[in-house]
């Protein structure tokens, strides 16, 4: 078995439109096996982008080069047919608003139920154990599984995207900032879950962010992005703490932190055009 | 006169009927009996989760929600008992900024417009006055005299948030209640926006309510802090007090939530 899951080569993500402009400039990055890696960037850096190309869930506008490698195989040149059989199987997804993604017409139970039977063959009786145990799993009581998604809370709504995400012990999970949306006691709750899933699970993460704090809490790497570009990559500790790139280092002087001693300092892009000019 | 604005055992009940054809109803403490008081030229601060009332407590002190029970008064006079044509005139000197700074302006309407209409409610100056105001505040508020012809579409969360701040100040109020005004923006932008509210506080000798659940913005913008939970008022105090000796359990679970805190600690 190789050490990393994830090996991300030259990816360009660009208009079909006018190719000229690259959304994702040439980005390359791993994400090593069991290890969480993190995506920070401000919005528009292409992060995103970066997460749904790996998912084969770009626009019908984008088009997309380079290689994408999971678990040895490149994404980027397997048939639709093989990449759905991947999809929410091997690498599952959850994204940033609960309320939005989950169907509000249908019970909570129904929804887990359906990813289940996409990718497994289970008979009535298997599928109900399997529903309550991913349910534990995320610390829900069972019973709700008849509850429908606006009688839960956003906390509850996105623990349930993560059983649902869970469902098929995915060696992959992409998190597009899950928490964002959250109140900071659950979000604290929701990155111990997540933390927790993967060790249990052996599972890896691609986390995208744009909050240093989550980061500190959950990374193992960190890759920063700008302008569809990655300016630094690295472990979290060398760059939380030592920062070589200039956006890096402006970046974190905007992030509040909780002792107050620092003051906030907006990121001066003309300045930071300059700084970035003369590396 | 040290406060400019006193609220008294403020008591606001919802009910809420349970399913639709059932008779069973809940009722929600949203606001049980809280007082606060804020002094001029500081920033006080309401923390809680979603659900412990705090917003209704910044709607209710500008009468957006009306109240059970309890007493406000705003610079020394009795706000509740206030007919609607002094409200209209008190609520000159109290504005508010959104969180949402899509819903919050008219997709409809020019930013002329959006910030003129306060200036009109208020018989505010003639019309000449009125543009100097308009030009002067949408350039305070770090936009350019152009953006005054475009509509709320043509710019991103944070400019939004601008125009909502600059709509608030126009009429010169003397409190501004802000309402999660930087949750909705990425971590850079919201830096640009707390130094903005920070630096309009000083050279307009504004005074904040500040509402959020983010304890790090907390930290670098308020003076006092009351810690909200479930309607009730947990703690209160100076912020580098609550922050450094936390005196209820609530308060530290909130405080350990804070992404990041076990490393920078």
């Amino acid at each position: 078995m190789k050490n990393n899951i994830l090996e991300i080569s030259n990816l360009e993500v660009f208009s079909k439109i006018d190719s000229r402009k690259k959304l994702v400039n040439s980005i390359s990055f791993n994400v090593r096996r069991g290890k969480t890696t993190c995506i920070v960037g401000e919005s528009g850096s292409g992060k995103s982008l970066t997460a749904l190309s790996v998912m084969q869930l770009l626009s019908q506008q984008l088009n997309l080069t380079g290689k994408i490698l999971f678990n040895g195989s490149n994404l980027c040149e397997i048939d639709s047919e093989s990449i759905r059989k991947k999809r929410g199987n091997e690498i599952a997804m959850i994204f940033q608003e609960p309320m939005t993604s989950l169907n509000p017409v249908l019970t909570i139970g129904y929804q887990i139920e359906e990813s289940l039977m996409v990718h497994n063959d289970l008979s009535r009786s298997q599928l109900n154990v399997r529903i309550n145990e991913l349910l534990r799993l995320v610390a829900i009581n069972p019973d709700r599984v008849n509850s429908y998604p606006d009688e839960l809370s956003g906390g509850q709504r996105q623990r349930i995207m993560i059983a649902m995400a869970m469902s098929c012990n995915p060696d992959l999970l992409i998190a597009d900032e899950p928490t964002t949306a959250l109140d900071v006691t659950v979000q604290a709750q929701i990155l111990e879950l997540l933390d927790q899933l993967k060790k249990k699970l052996d599972m890896s993460m691609l986390f995208i962010t744009h909050d240093f704090g989550v980061v500190a809490d959950i990374a193992d790497d960190v890759v920063v992005m700008y302008q569809g570009k990655i300016v630094e990559q690295g472990d979290v500790d060398s760059v939380l703490n030592k920062p070589r790139h200039p956006y890096t280092k402006a970046l974190l002087q905007c992030v509040p932190d909780a002792l107050g001693k620092k003051t906030l300092k907006p990121i001066d892009y003309m300045k930071l055009e300059r700084a970035m000019a003369s590396i | 006169m040290k406060y400019l604005l006193t609220a008294k055992s403020l008591s606001k009940k919802y009910v809420q009927t349970q399913g639709f054809f059932s008779r069973r109803k809940t009722t929600i403490n949203a606001l049980d009996n809280v007082s606060l008081n804020i002094r001029k030229g500081i920033t006080l601060a309401v923390v809680g989760e979603s659900g412990s009332g705090k917003s209704t407590l910044a709607r209710s002190i500008i009468r957006l929600v009306e109240i059970d029970n309890g007493e406000i008064a705003f610079d020394g006079n009795d706000f509740l008992s206030l007919n609607s044509s002094a409200l209209k005139n008190s609520r000159k000197n109290i504005q508010m900024i959104f969180q949402d700074p899509y819903a919050s302006l008219n997709p409809r309407m020019k930013i002329q417009s959006i910030m003129e209409e306060p200036l009109l409610i208020h018989k505010v100056g003639t019309k000449q006055l009125r543009q100097k105001k308009i030009e002067a505040m949408i350039k305070r508020v770090g936009l350019d005299f152009y953006d005054l012809d475009k509509y709320p579409h043509q710019f991103s969360g944070g400019q939004r948030q601008r125009i909502g701040i600059a709509r608030a100040l126009i009429l010169e109020p003397k409190l501004v209640i802000c309402d999660e005004p930087v949750s909705a923006l990425d971590v850079s932008v919201q830096a640009q926006i707390v130094q903005l509210l920070k630096s309009l506080q000083k050279e307009f000798g504004l005074t904040y309510l500040f509402i959020t659940h983010d304890l790090r913005i907390v930290r670098h913008i308020a003076d006092e802090v009351v810690v909200m939970r479930q309607g009730k008022i947990v703690e209160t105090g100076k912020t580098d007090i609550i922050f450094q000796n936390p005196k209820t359990t609530y308060t530290k679970k909130l405080l350990a939530s804070i992404p990041g805190i076990k490393k920078t600690t």
